[in-house]
């Protein structure tokens, strides 16, 4: 008779290795896009663009943050993410996302800070734009690491510690990176994006049917936590819900691996065809997966300390492999998406800082050699602060999606607005970043009647302010100075043309 | 420079998708409804909508805000 323990680590470790291998494998037998990819082809295929970019809702934050925040406060998450990637995020595909696109092929960028470093004839700020990126990529990496952690030890009730499954993540995504290259992986993220969406439906499958139907539940959630089943209360309050659906959109368009992908497609069939399918993606995906988070919640699920609630349900409800398999699952979705992240990171790295500041001849292979070294020693990074635990998944990806999303706005505009000025990018980027840091790390100061770098203003979410801060610098300073000789102010604007 | 006609028909429709995406008319009720509170059935009807509508938009407005009149 083979234990619980064992079969939970035979499970996960199997499938993690046998995702890496298909990956492997998958990389070798078909088409050379994703190559194509590393090297600034302009070549991404339709199912494969869709697929990567769905696959990045693929992380920490949504199998285990989301459940969690849904176990602990209730089921308004579903809200939260769906107007955030299923209206807003679709919204900014359009917005951000085909116009790069545009103005990507016209110009040959393959990166955000390349565009902007050309349109406004600075290195500088291709630089600065390169830098913030990297920087609030660390803590989402991070969250990965933690997310595995505190799966492992829901799912093996703490026999296995937090660091070993933090450390188990790492290792295979520089694995991942090491083995296969630095390639993205972008089958390996469709076949378990499609895999955890089905596995997630049949999980709440099972639970509804173990635990009487999902009528019996919503009982037990009447009896027990009757205000998880109103709309509003507790954490959940309007601003709260439209703060946090509005900074993670608008951060989720800025991050590298997403952003990047806005410049290689084919052809804008892809972004056109994957336009209207976000909204129902969104629903089969967060749906289900929060659900099951709110009902623990109701059937009075205890979590341990420190681990994730949907290992610990599923552990309770359906057999011992299935709530193995779904966890291996995730963490091999988080671990692709990581990939993904560091490689888009990795190329920041390269194209926007090491070679137009350290080394501007560097050989491809040097580059790529260099590339790697970095990604292994982020990702290492990455784990030590992950041993920290400085927050919840949920905080932690909040603090990361709102650093990207200052830098939307400014974006926006110089991507619209002809008028706006290298001087009017500097301002409002770094004023927002340096008014956003100051509210991630001052503690909060009581003035007279105000706090000073508390979590809100007038109730409202300081990423937001941040953002408001961010738009009004940049238009406003651009208004007030003049353009450098060096910039093309037409750059984004002439000589577009659709497909 | 190119003329670029926004078309402010589908920005209060874009509007109005987002608005409404969370019930708020439906703020602090708690009705339950085939086991799901009945806001999350608005929310999830109201996503396919906003699939209905994205798909629209895409097929027949596509470039618009974006790509001038004189391509």
């Amino acid at each position: 008779m083979v234990s619980a323990l064992g079969i939970q680590l035979g499970v996960v470790g199997a499938y993690l290795v046998v995702a890496l291998a298909v990956g492997l494998l998958a990389y070798r037998l078909t088409s050379r896009d994703a190559e194509d990819y590393y090297l600034a082809g302009r070549s991404i295929g339709t199912v494969v663009l869709l697929f990567t970019t769905f696959a990045t809702l693929l992380s920490a934050f949504t199998f285990f943050g989301g459940p969690d925040l849904a176990y602990r406060a209730g089921p308004e998450w579903i809200l939260v993410m769906g107007v955030m990637d299923g209206v807003l995020f679709a919204i900014l595909w359009y917005v951000v996302g085909y116009k790069q696109w545009l103005v990507g092929r016209a110009h040959g960028y393959v990166t955000l800070g390349e565009m902007l470093g050309d349109r406004f004839g600075s290195t500088r700020l291709r630089a600065v734009v390169a830098g913030i990126s990297l920087f609030w990529l660390f803590p989402y990496v991070m969250l990965q690491q933690m997310g595995a952690g505190e799966a492992i030890v829901g799912l093996t009730n703490g026999m296995v510690p937090y660091w070993a499954g933090a450390a188990g993540i790492t290792v295979f995504m520089i694995a991942y990176v090491v083995i296969a290259g630095l390639r993205g992986v972008a089958w390996t993220d469709t076949l378990q994006g499609l895999f955890m969406l089905g596995v997630v439906w049949l999980a709440v499958g099972w639970v509804a049917t173990a635990a009487g139907g999902p009528t019996a539940l919503s009982n037990a959630l009447a009896t027990n936590n009757p205000e998880f089943l109103s709309l509003g209360g507790g954490v959940y309050s309007p601003q709260f819900i439209i703060s946090s659906a509005v900074t993670i959109a608008f951060g989720v368009a800025m991050f590298p691996q997403i952003n990047q992908r806005f410049f290689v497609a084919k052809s804008s069939a892809v972004l056109k065809r994957s336009f209207a399918l976000w909204p129902v993606l969104v629903v089969l995906l967060f749906v289900p997966a929060f659900i099951l988070g709110t009902w623990a919640a109701g059937l009075g699920i205890s979590v341990p300390e420190g681990a994730n609630v949907l290992p610990v349900l599923l552990n309770e409800y359906t057999p011992v492999w299935f709530a193995a398999l779904v966890i291996a699952g995730a963490m091999a979705a988080m671990m692709s998406s990581s990939d993904s992240m560091l490689l888009s990171g990795s190329s920041y790295f390269t194209r926007d800082l090491y070679r137009p500041f350290v080394n501007p001849d560097a050989s491809e292979a040097r580059e790529a050699w260099l590339a790697r070294i970095g990604v292994a020693l982020f990702a290492t990074l990455t784990f030590v602060a992950s041993l920290f635990r400085p927050g919840t998944l949920v905080s932690v990806g909040d603090t990361a999606f709102g650093g990207f999303a200052q830098m939307a706005l400014p974006v926006i505009v110089a991507l619209y607005w002809a008028r706006t000025t290298r001087t009017g990018m500097f301002a409002g980027v770094l004023g927002s970043q340096a008014f956003y840091l100051a509210h991630v790390f001052v503690p909060a100061i009581e003035v007279g009647s105000m706090t000073l770098f508390g979590a809100t203003y007038l109730t409202w979410d300081y990423a937001l302010w941040g953002m408001a801060l961010s738009a009004v610098l940049t238009v406003g300073v651009s208004a007030m100075t003049a353009a450098a000789p060096e910039e093309n102010q037409s750059r984004f604007t002439d000589g577009l043309r659709a497909d | 420079m190119t003329r670029v006609r926004i078309d402010y028909r589908w920005v209060a429709v874009f509007a109005i998708l987002v608005t409404f995406a969370v019930p708020w008319f439906l703020w602090g009720d708690s009705r339950v409804f085939a086991g799901l509170p009945l806001w999350l059935w608005w929310h999830i009807g109201w996503m396919g909508l906003t699939a209905v509508v994205f798909h629209l938009f895409a097929r027949t407005a596509w470039d618009r805000g974006i790509v001038g009149e004189g391509r």
